[in-house]
């Protein structure tokens, strides 16, 4: 008797624990939907008949974007699910390369990660595009920088504020790592290809550490993607030649420090993984792309993208 | 149990035959358990040293290039080449934080230990044991996170650091606190083990409590505190993410105890995610992370022979 109750209860014990491993819809238990999922329902339109799974990794800076579309796109989808991961641009653009996700976010061109013939076979899909801005301390009372005082100031020929009119405090620089995507764009388009001077800043892992160690310090100066200043009022941006870095300003072209967000497909991708990508492109989600503080791309004007093409 | 009774057993059937069975049955779920862990192990050496290596062959650098240059700036894409993979920054700012680490945190750890067992061993088992037993189970991002929120601003409001108060001096603590428990478990077991016999004869020949200590015990438990001191060097070499929050990581030499520097386990944690896979960067990267398994491995060795040591000498 014992021994049976036993058996019962790890039974319980382990079926409790595969059904946490269906797929996390938010409506509809997993298992038996994607049991149909295959190509039953033709997603001939776009609401409620696609159905499949669409994994996404990548980009830490599209992440917070991509996760709100995705949840959008399951509660809008019952029978498809989209799960976003993080793990840096480097590492989504190998994984969809390989095929162990459908979707591969970047902050750069395929190109720049992998070598010619692994991106040859990427699709890429600009999703949006994504603005950077310098940010300083809010008490130290600098708000514009000419771009020739910004380059200076990051590859450590200033290192005194009372060189650009401000008080008299050391210059602290915070940056990214080099592989950072964030610091790729901030290279290309604020400081025209300049290296940063590696040996006299902090180099913090993620843009949160990066914002918090510019609120704490007087003296700091650092860059982060706009989408992370849009509830937070204790940093200082930073205008560049009298240009303030506001969405409003990259579409019409006059900010240049933005990029691109790329989500790659292996070819032209699954049905889902498609129709997600369509989803997030789309003018039903563009009002959620500005209100986190990323551009629509469907909103940049002329003038701004021909000033980015080399 | 002899050879003989099993199978007479089994002859007749019934308990017998499952006495033979279980004992096999055992003995061979164990050994496939024990084996299966060195081959993960070995496993894992032998990956590690593939691809640490590739930065030697693929790339043709030189391993002296590897740990004395301090010129860190390798391509970071599928397949291009001619970067600099200089890690001696890396190198340094491991060696030096974690021998600072060592510095504070062996005398305070040694003095606890002999409190615990000598001085008061009510006390220190009833209440200074559980205490330390605590610390080893705080996890090290909230070190890392209590460090960047209070240790960095009173850093740089006290000692005026210059660059926001990431320093040497702040990692150095973080880890300090974080192996102190390490050593000061394994000090206190190795005073506890020496014979009773010795601390009699020390009484005996007219010395004092505190004379018994320094020149009897302690000097007898000096291998097992070596061990415990070599541990908690090992485990402070490991620590990736406290000491990534408060050192700053910035790519130079520190120019002072309150400089920021850059170490192995940092960087790794910061680029491994984002550099291209099997580019220059990312096979650098894998050659610090082979560097600090053969450290490792350096320091198990060490510990063994200070190990055999000691049963050379004490009895």
């Amino acid at each position: 008797m014992k021994k049976f109750l036993n058996l019962v209860l790890s039974a319980a014990m382990v079926m409790a624990l595969l059904a946490g491993c269906g797929s996390s819809g938010t409506t509809t238990q997993a298992p038996a939907s994607s049991a149909a999922s295959t190509p039953a329902s033709a997603p001939t339109e776009q609401t409620s008949s696609v159905s499949g799974t669409v994994t996404a990794s990548g980009s830490s800076a599209l992440q917070p974007l991509a996760q709100a579309a995705a949840d959008a796109f399951n509660s809008a989808n019952p029978d498809c699910s989209v799960t976003v991961n993080g793990g840096g641009s480097g590492t989504g653009l190998k994984n969809v390369s390989e095929g162990s996700v459908d979707i591969g976010n970047s902050d750069v061109f395929a190109e720049e990660k992998l070598d010619a013939s692994a991106a040859a076979g990427l699709v890429d899909h600009e999703v949006c595009t994504i603005t950077m801005a310098p940010i300083v301390n809010k008490d130290l009372g600098v708000a514009n920088l000419t771009k020739q005082q910004l380059i200076d100031i990051f590859s450590a020929k200033t290192t005194n504020w009372k060189d650009v009119g401000g008080p008299d405090l050391a210059i602290l620089l915070v940056t990214r790592p080099t592989s950072s995507g964030t610091r790729a764009l901030f290279k290309t388009w604020a400081l025209d290809g300049t290296e940063e001077a590696s040996n006299q800043s902090l180099e913090t892992d993620d843009s949160g550490t990066l914002l918090q160690t510019v609120e704490s310090n007087k003296g700091a100066i650092g860059y982060v993607a706009l989408s992370y200043l849009v509830n937070n009022a204790d940093v200082q941006t930073v205008s560049i030649d009298g240009v303030a870095p506001t969405l409003e300003n990259t579409y019409n072209g006059t900010y240049p420090v933005w990029g691109y967000e790329h989500m790659y497909t292996k070819g032209d991708g699954s049905e889902a993984a498609q129709a997600f990508i369509k989803y997030m492109m789309s003018d039903e989600f563009a009002p959620s792309i500005e209100s986190m503080g990323y551009g629509a791309s469907s909103k940049m004007s002329t003038q701004a993208v021909s000033s980015h093409n080399k | 149990m002899s050879d003989s009774r099993p199978f007479e057993a089994t002859k007749k059937g019934g308990p017998g035959k499952q006495l033979f069975f279980r004992k096999y049955l055992g003995c061979s779920i164990v050994t496939i358990c024990g084996l299966f862990m060195i081959a993960l192990t070995v496993s894992i050496g032998a990956f590690l040293i593939f691809k640490g290596m590739g930065t030697f062959a693929r790339y043709g650098h030189s391993v002296f290039e590897f740990l004395f240059s301090s010129d860190w700036s390798p391509m970071d894409s599928g397949t291009k080449n001619g970067g600099g993979v200089g890690a001696a920054i890396y190198i340094c700012g491991s060696l030096l934080t974690c021998g600072l680490a060592l510095l504070i945190a062996a005398p305070f750890s040694l003095a606890a230990a002999i409190f615990i067992t000598e001085i008061s061993p009510k006390l220190g088992a009833h209440l200074i044991q559980p205490a330390v037993e605590i610390f080893v189970g705080i996890p090290s991002v909230v070190y890392g996170w209590v460090g960047l929120t209070v240790l960095v601003p009173f850093i740089r409001d006290t000692f005026h650091a210059p660059m926001g108060g990431y320093s040497v001096l702040a990692a150095a603590i973080v880890l300090s606190v974080m192996i102190f428990p390490t050593i000061t478990t394994v000090a206190a077991d190795s005073i506890r083990s020496v014979p009773v016999m010795y601390r009699e004869a020390a009484y005996g020949l007219g010395s004092t409590r505190w004379q018994t200590i320094y020149r009897v015990v302690v000097p007898a438990a000096a291998p097992g505190i070596i061990t415990g001191i070599v541990l908690g060097l090992s485990r402070a070499f490991g620590k990736a993410l406290a000491v990534a929050m408060v050192i700053g990581k910035t790519r130079a030499f520190p120019a002072g105890l309150l400089y920021p520097t850059n170490n192995l386990t940092a960087a790794i944690a910061a680029d491994m995610g984002n550099s291209a896979d099997g580019g220059e960067q990312n096979l650098a990267l894998w050659s610090m992370a082979l560097l600090l398994f053969l450290i490792s491995i350096l320091f198990i060795v060490v510990i063994h022979g200070v190990g055999k040591k000691k049963e050379g000498m004490v009895e």
